[in-house]
């Protein structure tokens, strides 16, 4: 039996209505970040990055500044080891934040990084970077927090001064949480 | 074959009649309308001076949150639903909606929704209090613990709403009586088509941006969330492609509905009738590309800012085209002023006046100033007290007669009109100033310059409340008796619901009628 014209409808409309919400779910926030990795749009740098060698571009200086802060409730002191440096695009720099827990409980923080202006974002590679990994500090410890990063040679002729800023967010319950979370699932399939 | 409503109170549960739901969505819009406009008034006592009166800052903030939410997803909603219910079959000349089960259940899963949305202003830690728009991460790592409750009872809404559109396609595509062309439906009929597809579109996609709230908030991932590698942006952009398009499904309908009773009091046909066809379908196509018009100010690179207002002052370009065709509808017409017809006029002047705000709000450079100022509360009520609320009203009053079999008090609604029309603009046009001043809106406090408007605001807001309160009496004292309303109730109104006796038998249309 062939289905009513009324069924026909409300299949194609139904199909529509479940395809924009996978639409909203699923293809949404990759293409969102698609778009903002091609764009810089939000500023976020790039994964690892593989160094290429290169040629240094000695005839070119580019100042990078450097901004840390924390995000609300996060007890660390968090800041940037130097301000502001001065370098050549093409070659690899290392510098460090400090991060110190003043708190009596161990804790773990994550970095985001953040940079202006945006259209520089896809010219600064980082090859190793604290903010690849969470950092947990135990009661009192403190760390240096190394980067190293290149400013691509071909960063867009204009763009002389680069500011990467960090916020370091404290995750300690959001680990607990998602440790808590494997457990009770080994346990079940235990 | 003849048989009416079943006896008692069972007979509104088990209902699949077009003309009882229609009724019940209308009365619970109504409910729903009277809860939110308490809200309104709670915000507007407290503004009436500097400095906290009468409520803590926190309550307030709730209570501008469950206004806009009850009066969005509560009041303006579920009345056009229910004026479609009621006419789109009547108006194509169908016996009922197509899928009249279903009809029953996308009503009555409504007012469990509320229901919970309501009963989170008990709960500890208080209602949702992040703003109707609900962005991250206020609504997700700073909400209240009965957040939880208000995504559920978006997840409700948005089903009924999809179901509700579903049935309203499905009615004017497969139910049209013959000859019923698509291009001889009433602009109600065809506007309410692209309002259903819109909402087919876009529920899902508030579907989906709660559904990643709770993601966030209960299973660890971090859409929103920008220590676990999202951004809060992201919440914005897909809530805004909800919003946009949402704003449009609470006035496409109105349209539909002035277009209706402008030429009957006007005593002309409607001026521009394909005109108006495409000018709705435009404005729906436009709505889906215009949402970051919203979020000039987070930070979009220059040709963004550019597409979006350009795109968004396009949209001026299909409503002029209507404003247009409804004055040209009116100009040398032989016009009466009955209350529907007053209340459409009403809707045509401030919805326009609306559409002004609207073209400054997009002119990018200068929303920056304007940006969440009362400026952006000012004109978003200046399309949706007039455009929507006005419409359902003018709708209400214009086909009451059919419903009931009564005439309505004539005079009780051109007191009604009055003390609206009074009301609002007291209310809402000095909010045009403190927000070019620089007041902010969600506050609960203000600076001491502010005071004088605020003062005129609160007094409109009560004289706007007091208002409905003759509407309520006088749609009651309708429904009970009255003056007995002819079959045809104006003169020679245009349509089918028009061939049908008044008041309109429990089953209309069981043949179907001859279209010319």
């Amino acid at each position: 039996m062939s289905m009513s014209a009324n069924a026909k409808t409300t299949a194609k409309l139904l199909t529509l209505a479940v395809g924009m919400l996978g639409f909203a779910l699923f293809i949404m926030p990759p293409l969102y970040d698609a778009f903002c990795e091609i764009t810089g749009l939000n500023g976020k740098t790039g994964d690892r990055y593989e160094a290429v060698p290169a040629a240094v571009d000695t005839e070119r200086t580019v100042k990078v500044q450097f901004v840390a802060s924390n995000n609300e409730n996060m007890p660390w002191k968090f800041t940037p080891g130097v301000v502001e440096m001065k370098v050549h695009p093409g070659e690899a720099v290392d510098t460090v934040f400090l991060a110190y827990n003043p708190t009596d409980r161990d804790m773990v923080g994550q970095a985001i990084p953040s940079l202006v202006p945006f259209k520089a974002a896809s010219y600064f590679h980082k090859t190793e970077c604290f903010c690849f990994n969470q950092q947990a500090l135990a009661a009192g410890e403190s760390a240096e927090l190394g980067l190293r990063f290149i400013v691509d040679p071909d960063l867009p002729a204009g763009v002389n001064t680069i500011t990467l800023s960090y916020t370091l967010f404290d995750v300690t319950e959001r680990i607990a949480k998602q440790a808590n979370n494997k457990n009770t699932d080994s346990e079940r399939e235990g | 074959m003849a048989h009416g409503p079943k006896p008692g109170f069972t007979r509104w549960l088990y209902t699949t009649n077009h003309k009882d739901i229609g009724s019940m969505y209308l009365w619970f819009s109504f409910a729903m309308f009277l809860l939110g406009g308490c809200m309104a008034l709670v915000i507007r006592a407290e503004l009436f001076q500097p400095g906290l009166q009468i409520v803590q800052p926190e309550f307030f903030n709730q209570m501008t949150t469950m206004h806009g939410l009850i009066m969005v997803f509560g009041a303006v909603m579920p009345a056009f639903v229910g004026l479609a219910n009621w006419m789109v079959p009547m108006m194509i000349g169908a016996p009922d909606m197509a899928l009249p089960r279903m009809n029953n259940w996308s009503f009555w899963i409504l007012p469990f929704a509320f229901a919970m949305l309501a009963s989170t202003l008990f709960m500890e830690g208080g209602a949702p209090n992040f703003g109707w728009t609900f962005y991250a991460p206020l609504s997700t790592e700073y909400a209240p613990p009965s957040v939880t409750f208000f995504i559920f009872s978006i997840h409700i809404m948005g089903a009924s709403s999809i179901m509700g559109a579903i049935n309203i396609v499905a009615t004017i595509l497969n139910m049209r009586a013959p000859g019923m062309t698509l291009m001889k439906m009433p602009l109600f009929v065809w506007t309410w088509l692209i309002t259903a597809y819109l909402l087919i579109a876009v529920m899902p996609v508030l579907a989906g941006v709660v559904t990643m709230m709770l993601m966030d908030i209960h299973f660890g991932t971090s859409f929103f969330s920008a220590a676990g590698g999202g951004d809060p942006v992201l919440f914005q952009h897909v809530f805004w492609f909800f919003g946009h398009p949402e704003v449009y499904i609470m006035i496409l309908p109105a349209f539909g509905i002035v277009s209706a009773i402008i030429p009957t009091f006007a005593r002309k046909p409607l001026f521009g009738y394909s005109s108006m066809v495409y000018a709705t379908a435009s404005i729906a196509f436009l709505s889906f590309i215009v949402w970051a018009h919203h979020m000039f100010t987070v930070g979009m690179p220059i040709a963004g800012e550019l597409f979006f207002m350009y795109a968004t002052m396009l949209i001026a370009v299909p409503t002029g085209v209507k404003v247009f065709n409804w004055v040209t509808t009116m100009f040398r017409g032989s016009m009466t002023f009955e209350t529907p017809m007053l209340f459409s006029i009403a809707f045509v002047i401030l919805f326009t006046l609306g559409g002004f705000s609207g073209l400054m709000l997009a002119i990018a450079p200068a929303d920056f100033q304007y940006h969440d100022t009362y400026f952006v509360v000012a004109h978003f009520h200046y399309v949706l007290v007039p455009g929507a609320i006005f419409s359902i009203t003018a709708g209400v009053y214009y086909w009451l007669p059919k419903w009931t079999g009564n005439m309505y008090n004539e005079t009780m609604g051109k007191v009604h009109f009055w003390m609206a029309f009074v009301g609002l603009n007291v209310t809402f046009f000095p909010m045009h100033f403190v927000g070019l001043a620089g007041m902010p809106r969600r506050i609960p406090d203000y600076a001491l310059q502010f005071a004088d408007f605020n003062q005129i605001a609160s007094v409109g807001a009560f004289l706007f409340g007091a208002a409905q309160i003759v509407f309520l009496f006088n749609v009651i004292r309708t429904v009970k008796g009255g003056k007995k309303a002819t079959d045809e109730v104006w003169e020679n109104p245009e349509g089918l619901e028009w061939s049908v006796p008044s008041p309109a038998p429990y089953h209309t249309f069981s043949t179907p009628p001859v279209v010319r």
